[in-house]
């Protein structure tokens, strides 16, 4: 199968690989996938005061386009509002790294991963809330 | 003329998928040149000596080929390649014998063209009964006793499987079905060449043998079909009556003679190349898991071919570590690298489960294959594999002690 630089590119060279803390109140972590279907992406994002996503990191087990998807998107969301954040379709990640048809999946799992991340860092903030209310 | 210990080219990957295929033997090829020059005539020309000249070479190479089985060289007859011998003896004793028995028995492990081959019979009404393998890879003999009935007509078994090179009890099965009276097939495509055959010896009746498995040419394989106590096939292909009837057309002559060079060659080197392949296999696994953990061989590693090696890599996927070693031509049996998108159906049927068989690699080793390869091959699926496992969410929760089965995925 023939990939495309970019892709090869995020595959040779990963950005933000890694762990934050997901206990952190700031932290939001998507764990997205199933090992028995031979991709398990973790995507966590650490949002900002102001309300902007300023780290981004990611683990995955998959094939070379599920790392690369999850590269991109970690590259993606750093800057944005988690409502920027949300907005990105896996087909953006697919046309970016020119994924062929049978690997179209792995964008899906990107964009699952990063809407898991958000909603588990909204999760936390609201009940981060809930209890400044009591 | 010396044996050639260099085939690739410089530029090119390390090639360690000998069960894919092999490169042909130099001394191969200088055996087939004549037969494509000068001696082109048709072997069934029986009025010149352009046609004896062409038979020359194809009975020689049948007898070559005889040889290394310890059949009698009426025996052998010239296909195009395994799959066709494998096509013709499985349908060929069905259709032959349907009248009186209509039940074949085989195994879950098979190559794919023998399974499509029995599904294609039971969409035409016979029954066939898969039988399931051991978490070794190899075949319960009780399991094959109790599925053989006063119906079975055949039974095909592989000799040794082509993902986890596993060498199935040939002397057992074959006595089992001599003693029922019921015809063997074994598909030899892996184990011709590479482990003792005799068909005398181990009861078979039919055989399937393919030419680019033993560093012959593509396009060219041999069935065995035992004479006493005669095995009557109907065939395939139908014409001229070559091939004792079983197989018309006429011979590919260059080619006959290349499977025959191929067998010869084999047959007396056998036992010196299994020797040296088998150091290549235990330095190749000695040599990963002194670097890393949680590595798992897939079938049984006595009862098995020294060219292969079949290995999970736990918590890194197939083709992402195939797209990282690509100084490295092996196989997965990864999902991702397949059309069907399932893991492979061997490793599953070993009880491999499927995450597992997601991180499988096949290792092939063989004629051509070097210390200095396997040594160069060694360092880059450690370092691979390390630099995957850091990156894996797998790996990082099995090192914090978390169970991977107590988690709900998501299948998706």
């Amino acid at each position: 199968m023939a990939y495309s630089e970019k892709l090869i590119d995020h595959y040779e060279n990963p950005r933000n690989i890694g762990s934050l803390d997901k206990s952190a109140d700031d932290v939001g972590t998507g764990l997205v996938g199933a090992p028995a279907c031979g991709d398990v992406m973790k995507l966590q994002i650490k949002v900002g005061p102001d309300g902007l996503i300023e780290d981004a990191k990611f683990k995955t087990f998959g094939c070379g386009s599920a790392i690369a998807s999850s590269s991109l998107v970690t590259e993606w969301v750093k800057g944005k509002t988690i409502d920027e954040a949300e907005a990105i379709k896996n087909t953006d990640i697919a046309k970016h790294l020119a994924l062929p048809p049978v690997k179209i999946h792995c964008s899906v799992l990107a964009e699952d991963a990063i809407k898991a991340a958000i909603a588990d860092y909204r999760a936390k903030a609201t009940r981060k809330d809930d209890k400044a209310a009591e | 003329m010396t044996a050639i210990t260099q085939i690739r080219r410089n530029d090119q990957p390390i090639y360690l998928d000998y069960q894919a295929t092999t490169p042909m033997d130099p001394r191969v090829l200088e055996a087939m040149m004549p037969y494509f020059t000068h001696k082109f005539g048709n072997s069934g020309s029986r009025s010149h000596a352009y046609g004896w000249e062409a038979e020359e070479g194809t009975e020689k190479a049948r007898a070559q080929v005889a040889k290394l089985i310890g059949a009698d060289e009426k025996e052998v007859i010239f296909t195009s390649g395994a799959t066709e011998s494998n096509n013709l003896a499985i349908r060929g004793v069905a259709e032959f014998y349907k009248d009186r028995k209509n039940h074949i028995i085989t195994t879950v492990t098979e190559h794919k063209c023998v399974l499509d081959t029995c599904r294609h019979l039971e969409q035409q009404g016979f029954e066939v009964t898969y039988l399931p393998v051991r978490q070794d890879g190899l075949l319960d003999l009780d399991v094959l006793r109790a599925a053989i009935t006063d119906k079975t007509v055949l039974v095909s078994v592989m000799a040794v499987n082509n993902e986890i090179g596993v060498i199935q009890p040939l002397a057992e099965i074959g006595r089992i079905c001599r003693e029922k009276k019921v015809f063997f097939h074994t598909d030899a495509a892996q184990a011709a060449g590479k482990i003792p055959l005799d068909v005398e010896a181990l009861n078979i009746d039919l055989m399937s043998i393919s030419g680019h498995k033993i560093y012959g040419p593509k396009g060219i394989g041999a069935l065995y079909v035992r004479r006493k106590p005669r095995v009557r096939l109907v065939p395939m292909i139908v014409g001229g009556g070559q091939e004792r009837g079983f197989r018309s057309g006429t011979l590919p002559t260059p080619l006959c003679v290349g499977l025959g060079e191929a067998a010869e060659i084999c047959m007396k080197e056998m036992d010196a190349e299994a020797k040296r392949l088998k150091k290549l296999q235990e330095r190749m696994l000695n040599g990963l898991r002194a670097k890393l953990t949680d590595i798992v061989v897939n079938g049984d590693l006595e009862q098995r071919i020294p060219g292969n090696l079949n290995i999970s890599f736990a918590y890194v996927e197939g083709e992402s570590l195939m797209m990282g070693i690509k100084n490295l031509a092996v196989s997965s049996g990864s999902a991702c690298t397949s059309a069907s998108l399932e893991p492979s159906y061997v490793l599953r049927a070993l009880g491999v489960e499927e995450e597992m068989a997601h991180t499988s690699l096949r290792i092939g080793l063989g004629r051509f294959t070097t210390e200095h390869e396997i040594d160069t091959a060694v360092d880059e699926l450690v370092r691979h594999v390390t630099k995957l496992r850091e990156m894996s969410p797998l790996w990082e929760m099995a090192q914090e002690g978390i169970d991977l089965k107590s988690i709900e995925w998501a299948a998706h």
